[in-house]
């Protein structure tokens, strides 16, 4: 027993670690470890390709992270307060939105984005006064709202989960005590949201941060950093990609060990817990 | 005229919801939408999209019957073999395990599947590509091993990709487990192994169904893994329809695939959910 779990762990790891181990070799050969050497990472930073990649998938995941953090928490204390049938209906449509596969939701996006800008593109140029109408097309807004539609839908699942364990007994002391329903949210509730919430966020920054497929139909002419690396690996396995895969791992490892921090913390702190 | 309780109260839900409903609606109804509109539309002279109104996409499907074919074949087993794995680590995890190293042993397990399953399958490509595995063979005097871009490849990479998912729901359905169950089923004279069938295992089948069906479903619609390890030789159905609407434009085919790959997820979980509720109750999983 021991044996085979020893081994599952080695599975899980020693790829991971090879190619950590390889973005620091010297030399370029990717079977040989030739010596230390940072210097695939300065390559890498020196990339402006790479560069413009990376600010656009930090802008993209900021912005959908805050909008599914937002929009699904409000979702989630919304979903508390509706009648079971419309709460069915709400509910299947998260669930779709996270089950559909990737690859759908990136046609479907593409699909409606391009029948609505060519309805709407020659309208503005109609009525536009000037030179140069403007054109909407895909790109930020696209992918933001693609990556928004699964995040979204998992931050309402992981905060209604936690709702779910909230006492109801101390809301009702709470209005008991003549609170206004505003102050028992921000005394009462939303402290004890707030970890989930955070959790939320980060998951979804890291979804959207590690997307490929949905943000490969939906992109238009911008690049993601994880469409950069899928660009750079078909063209070959070097170095300069170990590089940039380490620091992807990184930088997503660091986040998703956050937000399981944030999701014990709420645990231990539940008292339905005990 | 000052506002009723009831009349507020329906406001501030109607507003919480406002946001999430209209996205739901324009970014997931509208677009699906748009997607079976398509799927019964024309190739338009330069790709792309021309209205019409015709199943002749759907009759087409078959000319990518080898896409369904991997995807529907691959999918389950690499659910299954995720499984064997799965099972006996998460039975170590929830059963044996120094419960001081438990929670980090756990952590351990799911973090690989938040890190991008990109630079995960690439450190596969890595490995398995020439100067990988093959080149190591190639010392030792074993020569033109290929390992890369076979089916073998994708399902390791399957397997490497979604154990975590699998692990995960397996180890919440062992942990709950009472062990005063075991104890009575020892006390009662049964040998480990019996306690084990007789108990824990059909005790466990709610995780172990929700593993398969979530990493099935997944798989269903995966394009990477096959991409990357199965270089165009073994390929999905997501590989077919990247194909179809970014190099060879024929959308109105592309979206009728879409529409199968959909209805065939659908399936998939109607059945999964009809077993899981004769098997128990509706269970929750914890993703994280």
């Amino acid at each position: 027993m021991r044996a085979l779990i020893t081994s599952v762990y080695l599975f899980l790891y020693a790829p991971i670690a090879l190619v950590v181990l390889f973005s620091f070799n010297a030399g370029r050969n990717a079977s040989e470890f030739t010596g230390f050497s940072t210097e695939w990472y300065g390559k890498a930073l020196a990339n402006p390709f790479l560069v413009t990649a990376l600010q656009n998938s930090l802008i993209i995941a900021v912005v959908s992270a805050t909008l599914a953090a937002v929009f699904g928490t409000m979702a989630a204390l919304g979903l508390e307060r509706l009648g079971s049938r419309a709460r069915a209906v709400f509910d299947g449509l998260l669930a779709a939105a996270i089950v559909v596969p990737g690859v759908v939701i990136g046609i479907a996006t593409l699909v409606a984005l391009v029948a609505v800008f060519g309805a709407i593109n020659p309208a503005i140029a109609a009525i536009w006064p000037g030179e140069k109408p403007p054109q909407l097309g895909l790109g930020y807004g696209s992918i933001i709202a693609a990556h928004g539609l699964f995040t979204m839908a998992l931050v309402t699942m992981i905060v209604k989960a936690r709702i779910a364990t909230l006492g109801r007994d101390i809301v009702e002391a709470s209005a008991d005590l003549y609170a206004t329903p505003l102050t028992t949210f921000r005394q009462i509730v939303l402290p004890q949201i707030l970890p989930s919430v955070l959790a939320g966020f980060l998951l979804a920054f890291t979804f959207s941060f590690d997307d490929f497929i949905v943000a490969f139909f939906v992109a238009g002419s911008k690049t993601t950093l994880p469409i950069y690396v899928f660009a750079s690996i078909r063209r070959g396995v070097t170095p300069e990609v170990n590089a940039i895969a380490t620091m992807v791992l990184v930088a997503s490892l660091m986040l998703i060990l956050i937000a399981r921090l944030l999701m014990r913390e709420k645990t231990r702190k539940s008292p339905a817990g005990e | 005229m000052p506002l009723t309780m009831t009349t507020k109260r329906r406001l501030v839900t109607t507003a919480l919801l406002a946001p999430a409903s209209v996205w739901l609606f324009v970014f997931l109804v509208l677009p699906f939408i748009a997607m079976m509109v398509f799927s019964v539309g024309e190739r338009g002279p330069a790709g792309g999209y021309q209205t019409a109104f015709t199943f002749a996409q759907y009759a087409n499907l078959p000319a990518r019957s080898a896409a369904y074919w991997n995807t529907l074949m691959l999918a389950p087993v690499g659910a299954f073999v995720c499984l064997i794995v799965a099972y006996p680590t998460a039975y170590y995890l929830a059963v044996k395990a120094n419960p001081r190293y438990r929670l980090l042993l756990v952590s351990l397990v799911v973090v690989p599947f938040w890190t991008s399953l990109l630079v995960r399958t690439y450190a596969w490509m890595y490995i398995l590509g020439s100067r990988g595995i093959p080149n190591l063979l190639d010392m030792i005097g074993i020569e033109d091993v290929r390992l890369l871009n076979t089916p073998g490849a994708v399902l390791l990479g399957i397997v490497y990709g979604y154990l975590p998912l699998m692990i995960m729901p397996i180890y919440v359905s062992l942990e709950k487990l009472d062990r005063r169950l075991l104890e009575a089923s020892a006390d009662l004279g049964a040998k480990p192994v019996s306690t084990f069938f007789s108990v824990t295992l059909p005790l466990s089948l709610p995780g172990v169904m929700t593993g398969v069906a979530l990493v099935t479903i997944l798989l269903l619609g995966e394009y990477l893994i096959p991409q990357l390890l199965g270089g165009g030789k073994v390929f999905f159905i997501g590989n077919a329809l990247v194909d179809l609407f970014l190099q060879s434009r024929n959308w109105p085919f592309g979206s009728a695939i879409a529409v199968t790959l959909v209805a065939i997820v659908v399936v998939v979980l109607m059945v999964a959910m009809r077993i899981a509720w004769r098997i128990s109750g509706t269970r929750q999983v914890d993703l994280v």
